[in-house]
């Protein structure tokens, strides 16, 4: 248990791998040695089929251990739990909750009280942040696999979202509590990219989005990163004349059929348009004016042990 | 209802057809899809970040370009995508898209969330009360950030364009449907039965009560009710509620109405859903999910699309031959150690293939009756209509 709880918030456009670097970055902490909470807030369940296990409760559990001694707990918001439970801890409810629930109210504020959502969701993850157990934070840090970048600036805005509604009342008391938290040195909000034009011209709009509203930007983390297979001299070669002729030949000691060579320069001519085109997102992001990490693509797809492997190149990125 | 996987439903015409260079039996046939008379509304599903916009768009102006009046209705797209299809005009209403060629035509429209709900209070509310209802702040939220408003607005926005294309002797054939980039690809079907639920349920009855009659109809709850949401809100919520809803309280009905309608269009066997996908082992879960919801829903599946699919140019040498066999070059001259390297490009990509296919394989193991089409990536994103053509032959398979 620490001084203070880090909060990091993981954003990032659909497809980009967001889940899997948010449960990467909960694992690089808990190899620290850090007990550490990932959530997530979207009912997806993604944290659950990432690790493999049944659909988490709305209950913080134990999922993973860190090299280092540290644990992962994961937790799944649901709004509607959420919502009774913060009812039950600041108006000891417990019969009237059920009425509140009878009579749709609880889907009435969960649903379509605007922004009411968006503070139950922001408001757990705040909760237990700020928990204590003899006088000491219960966790380490809390990492949040965070709606998709579109809507990250707004989500975390929870004030603003309220601030046409509730001009008093604990649901803006909380509001701004959660917002004293966002904008204090103790939260981070990191961007999930890949290296393609959408993904990229979307996370340096959001960088922009968030910082106007006054959020702190941690890192843009570059995700599914291709190696460079084909060496400076190599890609000069693929270039010259003859040059499916000479792959042939050479080709003759490995046993396999020298009339693959023609294919095989044209996958090696596609390989290197493919990393150009990378390179030239990558330069978009380096002059962004934000730390960039990158974090490499991983031929066998996404388990367990390639979660660790990530969490490895975060700590040695200095992300955590 | 649990998903038990059914057959598709049966089409006025037949959607398959094998020509001599068509695809094959299992492969789902999308021109022959889009020249259906009996294909009215194609709806793009799939989880975020599958390409579910670009392969609307493509599919629209394959249409259009074979001689269909086609109007796409897009949510979210890329702005180079936007403006090439002349979406630069946000006034929620079709344009048509310049460049188009052949028989067809193409009208193209970027939903507004806010304009459509605006809209349909202007259309069923009295001058007055849509005046207030417009300038109340819990409508306002509600229809600028309700996370189902899009979905709801998508869905509305589809009854409207259906409905105008049947007013005109000319006007739209096929109408072709992005839906939103939600947390799950099902809330555009839950969202209308949500809200409308919501709207016409029993709390806002509740805040009806004292508008109109005596509150102790609903007994002691009633009070704790009220206070209860004091607490939590604000008096000024509460106020703006029930302003909200009395002035609101005529157009329920037609919400719930309409939100029948829509889904009742989404059963139709005129309307064809196509699922789209990456080759991911997430967004074929997702996929698989999807089909499922939608045959218990008995909505018109008609394929499934997975877009960015990896291809190698040699299909005959694996990952792992490939691999041994760079190893057997390492340490020659400039042209072995390119050989070599060109080897480890292979089987990098053969690597890949045989990932993605052995998620597709599982795919169809368990949806067996579910044709599908395969999207190779493109080097790109697509910003012109040249690159939607390029995506529309590959979605046809005649690339």
């Amino acid at each position: 248990m620490g001084a203070t709880t880090q909060l990091h918030v993981v954003t990032g456009k659909g497809g980009t791998g967001k889940t899997t670097v948010a449960a990467a970055l909960a694992i690089a902490l808990a190899d620290q040695g850090q007990r550490v909470l990932l959530c997530e807030v979207e009912g997806r369940q993604g944290i659950a089929q990432l690790f493999d296990v049944p659909p988490l409760p709305y209950e913080e559990r134990r999922i993973a251990s860190g090299l280092g001694g540290g644990q992962v707990h994961a937790l799944a918001i649901d709004p509607e739990a959420a919502l009774l439970e913060y009812l039950d801890m600041y108006y000891h409810l417990g019969r009237a909750g059920k009425l509140l629930d009878r009579f749709g109210v609880v889907d009435f504020a969960t649903t379509i009280a605007p922004g009411v959502r968006d503070v139950l969701l922001t408001g757990k993850a705040y909760e237990a942040a700020r928990r204590k157990e003899d006088g000491r934070f219960v966790y380490d840090a809390v990492v949040m696999d965070a709606p998709p970048t579109g809507r990250i600036t707004r989500f975390l805005n929870v004030n603003a979202e309220v601030a046409g509604l509730a001009k008093v009342g604990p649901v803006r008391k909380q509001a701004d509590a959660i917002m004293d938290m966002l904008h204090s040195d103790t939260s981070r909000v990191h961007l999930v990219t890949v290296l393609e034009e959408m993904p990229v011209q979307e996370t340096l709009d959001g960088v922009t989005e968030l910082r106007l509203a006054g959020l702190p930007v941690g890192h843009v983390l570059v995700n599914l990163v291709r190696p460079a297979l084909l060496s400076e001299a190599s890609q000069q070669l693929l270039g010259t004349d003859g040059v499916e002729q000479a792959v042939a030949d050479a080709l003759e000691p490995s046993g396999v059929d020298a009339g693959h060579a023609p294919a095989l320069v044209e996958e090696g001519h596609a390989h290197v348009a493919r990393q150009h085109l990378q390179d030239a997102q990558h330069v978009l992001l380096d002059d962004a004016d934000v730390p960039v990490h990158d974090l490499p693509w991983l031929s066998e797809g996404v388990d367990l042990g390639a979660l660790f492997e990530l969490a490895q190149t975060l700590r040695d990125g200095k992300v955590v | 209802m649990p998903g038990r996987p059914r057959t598709t439903p049966t089409r006025t015409t037949t959607p398959h057809y094998r020509g001599a260079t068509g695809p094959s039996a299992d492969a789902l046939d999308v021109d022959a899809l889009l020249a259906d008379p009996g294909t009215q509304i194609v709806v793009c599903c799939g989880s975020g970040g599958v390409g579910k916009t670009t392969t609307s768009a493509a599919l629209a102006l394959r249409a259009a370009e074979q001689g269909r009046r086609v109007c796409v209705l897009t949510i979210d797209p890329a702005r180079r995508l936007a403006q090439s299809m002349g979406l630069t005009e946000l006034d929620n209403v079709p344009r048509p898209v310049a460049g188009v060629e052949g028989p067809g035509r193409l009208d193209a429209m970027m939903l507004d969330m806010k304009r459509t709900f605006d809209e349909v209070v202007e259309a069923h509310a009295s001058a007055d009360k849509a005046r207030q209802i417009l300038a109340n702040p819990f409508y306002q939220a509600l229809s600028s950030s309700f996370a189902g408003t899009q979905e709801y607005m998508a869905m509305e926005k589809l009854g409207q364009l259906h409905g105008e294309a049947a007013e005109h002797e000319d006007g739209w054939d096929l109408i072709v449907v992005d839906t939103p980039p939600s947390r799950s690809a099902l809330d555009f079907l839950d969202a209308p039965e949500r809200l409308s639920s919501l709207l016409d349920g029993r709390f806002i009855r509740l805040m009806l009560a004292p508008a109109k009659g005596p509150a102790r109809l609903f007994g002691a709850g009633f009070g704790v009710i009220t206070s209860m949401m004091n607490k939590l809100l604000g008096a000024q919520v509460l106020t703006d509620v029930q302003t909200f809803v009395a002035a609101f309280d005529t157009l329920f009905g037609g919400f719930r109405q309409r939100s029948e309608q829509t889904y009742a269009l989404l059963q139709d066997p005129r309307t064809a859903f196509l699922v789209v996908a990456a080759p991911e082992a997430s967004a074929m879960r997702e996929a698989s999910y999807f089909v499922e919801r939608l045959a218990a829903e008995r909505m018109p599946l008609a394929g499934l699309v997975v877009n960015r699919v990896s291809r190698t140019a040699v299909d005959d040498l694996g990952a792992d031959e490939a691999a041994a066999a760079s190893r057997r070059l390492a340490g020659g001259d400039a042209t072995s150690t390119l050989a070599a390297e060109l080897l480890c490009v292979h089987a990098e990509r053969a690597q890949v293939r045989e990932r993605e296919e052995r998620l597709v394989r599982r795919f169809r193991a368990s949806h067996p009756t579910v044709p599908s089409a395969r999207v190779a990536a493109l080097a790109t994103d697509v910003h012109d209509l040249d690159g939607l053509r390029i995506v529309g032959d590959l979605l046809a398979g005649r690339a």
